[in-house]
């Protein structure tokens, strides 16, 4: 089934066009990379499904419901969470409190929400950081509080948005299995990301975009090897 | 211990007008406590929730005009403007939320400072209702002190207490969500406007009940002292600010100097009118060194005095 | 039936001249957000500190306030690159929760600025009664069968073409001169900026500077029209602060037609509903500026360049 439909989504700002007619599903339990050049729209895609922008054309859904033009945290109630390029902790708090604030979204009596936590935490392996204030964590470790933040909101899909991105291999590891993790608990996936091996690895599904066009979408290996992909983008960036 | 504190403090402050202070004193007490009250609301919508009112004074003088048109046109004792207050501020604030609360961080900022403004020169204008700048009087219950302080201690310690439950419920994390990245906390589910709306709603209904209280104790208000943006807007941020944003203590701890630090200023012969200077300057200090103000920044209050001693 | 336009067109006319020396105020603070996105509510006071300066001058040596163009803005413009250096940038550099510390911390200036002006010049109202004070120049005299008659007081005119003159002034100096291009690459863009050699800092600093001057060149045109006391600071912070969201923030333009704009409409607040109530038509345009147009005048034509 799918679970996320995106149809005919068109973004303009002003005169610029950041979206033009982009159409893809998401299958249920799938992984879907979005990938393309800095600037080509991602993100932008992002904030369409998310909910932060109203796609000035064209419609998003959800299990077959209409959620663009929704407000985020309707759409996040509907059951898709979103975790952001920059991460931004609640700061002062400590790693427990901040998935706490998200897991009173659908418990929310504190005793529920508190062993959801303590599933997340584990979950993705900051069990023993419960008690870290969140702005000492280092960069590997926000980025996985980010993902917990977002797993306490129990979604049905998550959006991830570069959840790679400087990350060292070892963090890197830590990471992906994480993201297996999450396939496995039959949540749907979508990423955006530059790290080319982890996408191939890991995806089911990939989307190209390129100035806010959709000039590709398949399996990894038809991507791998689409020479309007290789030319706009996997050509210059040599799959670091 | 720590969990006794409040108790403990609130219990000194009980038996404190059996130790026989004089007059003056106590109405330095009382209007310590009643700026503690003020601060605790400030700082849940501004230190908590984040959005920096600068026109708190529109509450104030809501609550104070409340009780003091009660008795001015209907003769109906100011006391009814403790509990008449609360809805009319109520749903004030909640015209003002529709308003202001779509925006973000300065513009809130300099929305509220405007329409605590209008406020005051509505009320300085309409003349038939609130009798203009030349203001209402009111006459006083009692003539000591001693009563008004009881009631004011209540007061604040109901608000204290009401706000402690507040932050540590489901709600309190999601104002501090709201507070560290907006976007974050409308992306997890949290209906960041129906949440800000709260925190103003609460924070205006407590100031306005120190307005309400204001006219009570005082028996005179008028436009210029109660929707004051120098006297009442930026003495309240000023109370937290100095205190402590964000802190159960800091707005006790803030009233507590500044109303002192007025006192004082103001009965030094030469310094006296230039208190709001030193307030200014003391601001500033604050600002650019103690951010978190007293109580949050203690940790570098401790540092700097253990660089002295050694 | 002529009474009603010529009403209505001295009203106008004076909203014109008004709205000429308000949008010298706002283009000041624009600057200053644009380039450092910093809120400057001692806008206003920096003003009021050049008009005691220009006054004094007058009271004590009789330059006339026009003269003390030359003196007021540069006075201003150190203590405007002081504040910066010493006050706003150590502020910016401070790690704390509430992210607004910066426009406290102009708040608290402010508060400095009147209070000393409060204890050292009183809050009595001052003036600079000039003799030209209360001339003018009547359309009749131009035009002898004019239906109407619209007169332009001269100081209010002189003033507003200073005020147009300084205005081209500073456009030429942004446009065409390099600390100009650097001033403006530096509102664009900071970082790259810095990667393309400008100083930064020294822009922020220079910035400033020249809104504090800007405001002061205001404050000796306002001074021959209009009465001077310590409270006119955090008024004209005001007004800046309702030009500059108006015209829409770091645009010139924008504050140009904000300032005009919020001159006529105050006048026609004035003539028609009444004195008292002008600070409350400018906080009602300001929240209905902030609610309906958040990007100011300067998006709308944003948007029609972009259709065109």
């Amino acid at each position: 089934m799918a679970m996320l439909e995106v149809k005919k989504v068109s973004m303009f700002f002003g005169g610029l066009a950041a979206l033009s007619n982009v159409s893809f599903e998401v299958q249920q339990g799938d992984i879907l990379a979005l990938i393309g050049p800095n600037g080509a729209g991602k993100t932008t895609l992002f904030n369409c499904i998310n909910g932060f922008y109203k796609p000035s054309l064209g419609e998003v859904l959800f299990k077959g419901q209409r959620i663009s033009g929704l407000k985020p945290h309707q759409i996040c109630r509907q059951g898709v969470a979103r975790t952001f390029q920059v991460v931004k902790p609640l700061s002062r708090m400590d790693v427990f409190d901040n998935v706490l604030a998200s897991a009173f979204l659908r418990n929310p009596t504190r005793g529920a929400a508190e062993k959801v936590v303590d599933e997340v935490l584990e979950f993705t392996g900051l069990e023993e950081d419960r008690h870290v204030i969140s702005k000492g964590l280092p960069l590997g470790k926000r980025k996985r509080l980010e993902i917990a933040r977002a797993m306490a909101t129990q979604p049905e899909m998550i959006l991830l948005d570069e959840s790679f991105a400087g990350l060292n291999p070892t963090e890197l590891d830590v990471s992906i299995e994480i993201i297996k993790g999450i396939k496995k608990k039959g949540v749907t996936i979508m990423i955006i990301e530059h790290h080319m091996k982890v996408i191939m690895s890991i995806s089911d599904h990939i989307v190209v975009l390129n100035y806010g066009q959709q000039i590709a979408e398949g399996a990894p290996l038809e991507i791998g090897q689409n020479p309007l992909v290789v030319e706009a983008y996997l050509g210059e960036a040599s799959g670091a | 211990m720590k969990k006794l504190l409040p108790l403990i403090i609130l219990g000194a402050l009980a038996v404190l007008p059996l130790v026989g202070l004089n007059t003056y004193i106590m109405h330095v007490i009382i209007l310590a406590v009643m700026w503690t009250m003020a601060g605790i609301a400030w700082n849940l919508l501004g230190g908590y929730c984040g959005q920096v009112s600068f026109g708190h004074a529109a509450f104030f003088g809501m609550g104070a005009y409340t009780a003091g048109l009660l008795m001015h046109h209907f003769g109906i004792s100011p006391w009814w403007g403790l509990v008449v207050s609360i809805p009319i501020v109520a749903v004030v604030s909640l015209l003002m939320g529709l308003v202001v609360l779509r925006l973000r961080g300065p513009y809130f900022v300099l929305a509220t400072l405007a329409i605590g403004e209008v406020l005051r020169i509505t009320c300085e204008n309409l003349t038939p209702l609130t009798n203009g700048t030349l203001g209402i009087m009111i006459t006083r219950t009692w003539v000591e002190k001693t009563p008004y302080y009881y009631i004011i201690l209540a007061l604040a310690a109901l608000a204290f207490v009401a706000i402690r439950m507040i932050i540590a419920s489901r709600w309190g994390y999601y104002f501090v969500a709201v507070r560290e990245d907006q976007d974050a906390a409308e992306s997890l589910g949290i209906n960041t406007t129906l949440y800000k709306t709260i925190a103003l709603a609460v924070s205006a209904v407590i100031t306005g009940l120190a307005g309400a209280f204001y006219t009570t104790y005082m028996g005179y208000i008028d436009p210029q002292v109660v929707f004051s943006l120098g006297e009442i807007s930026i003495l309240i941020i000023m109370v937290v600010m100095v205190g402590g944003v964000a802190t159960q203590w800091g707005p006790a701890v803030g009233a507590v100097i500044m109303v002192l630090l007025a006192e004082v200023i103001r009965s030094i012969p030469r310094l006296g009118t230039a208190y709001q200077t030193l307030f200014g300057i003391l601001l500033i200090v604050i600002i650019i060194y103690l951010p978190n103000g007293l109580v949050g920044d203690f940790h570098k209050i401790r540092r700097i005095f253990r660089k002295g001693a050694a | 039936m002529w009474v009603q336009v010529e009403v209505f067109m001295q009203t106008l006319v004076a909203g014109i001249l008004l709205g000429g020396l308000y949008a010298l105020i706002g283009i000041g603070m624009t600057l200053i957000l644009g380039v450092m996105k910093i809120i400057n509510l001692t806008h206003g006071q920096l003003m009021m500190v050049a008009m005691y300066i220009a006054f004094w001058m007058f009271e004590l040596f009789h330059i006339d306030p026009y003269l003390s163009l030359f003196i007021a803005p540069p006075l201003l413009f150190v203590l405007g690159v002081g504040l910066q250096k010493y006050l706003v940038n150590p502020v910016l550099k401070v790690e704390s929760i509430l992210p607004h510390n910066q426009v406290i911390l102009t708040v608290g200036i402010g508060l400095v600025l009147q209070n000393l002006a409060t204890i050292f010049f009183t809050s009595d109202y001052r003036s600079t009664p000039v003799d030209y004070a209360s001339s003018a120049w009547y359309l009749s005299d131009l035009w002898a069968g004019t239906p109407v008659e619209i007169s332009l007081s001269l100081p209010w005119t002189v003033s507003f073409c200073l005020s147009v003159s300084i205005t081209l002034l500073l456009w030429f100096f942004l446009a065409k001169t390099d600390t100009g291009k650097s001033i403006r690459a530096t509102a664009q863009d900071k970082d790259a900026a810095m990667l393309m050699g400008v100083n930064v800092s020294r822009m922020q600093v220079i910035t400033f500077g020249l809104g504090a001057a800007l405001v002061a060149c205001a404050g000796c045109l306002f001074l021959p029209i209009y009465y001077l006391f310590p409270a006119l600071g955090s008024q004209f912070t005001l007004i800046a602060f309702v030009i500059t969201i108006l015209g829409g923030m770091g645009s010139t333009i924008g504050a140009i037609l904000g300032g005009l704009i919020l001159g006529v409409f105050e006048s026609m607040t004035a003539t028609y509903v009444g004195m008292g109530w002008a600070p409350v038509g400018r906080f009602a345009i300001f929240v209905a500026a902030l609610v309906f147009l958040p990007g100011g005048v300067a998006s709308l034509l944003k948007s029609k360049k972009l259709t065109k």
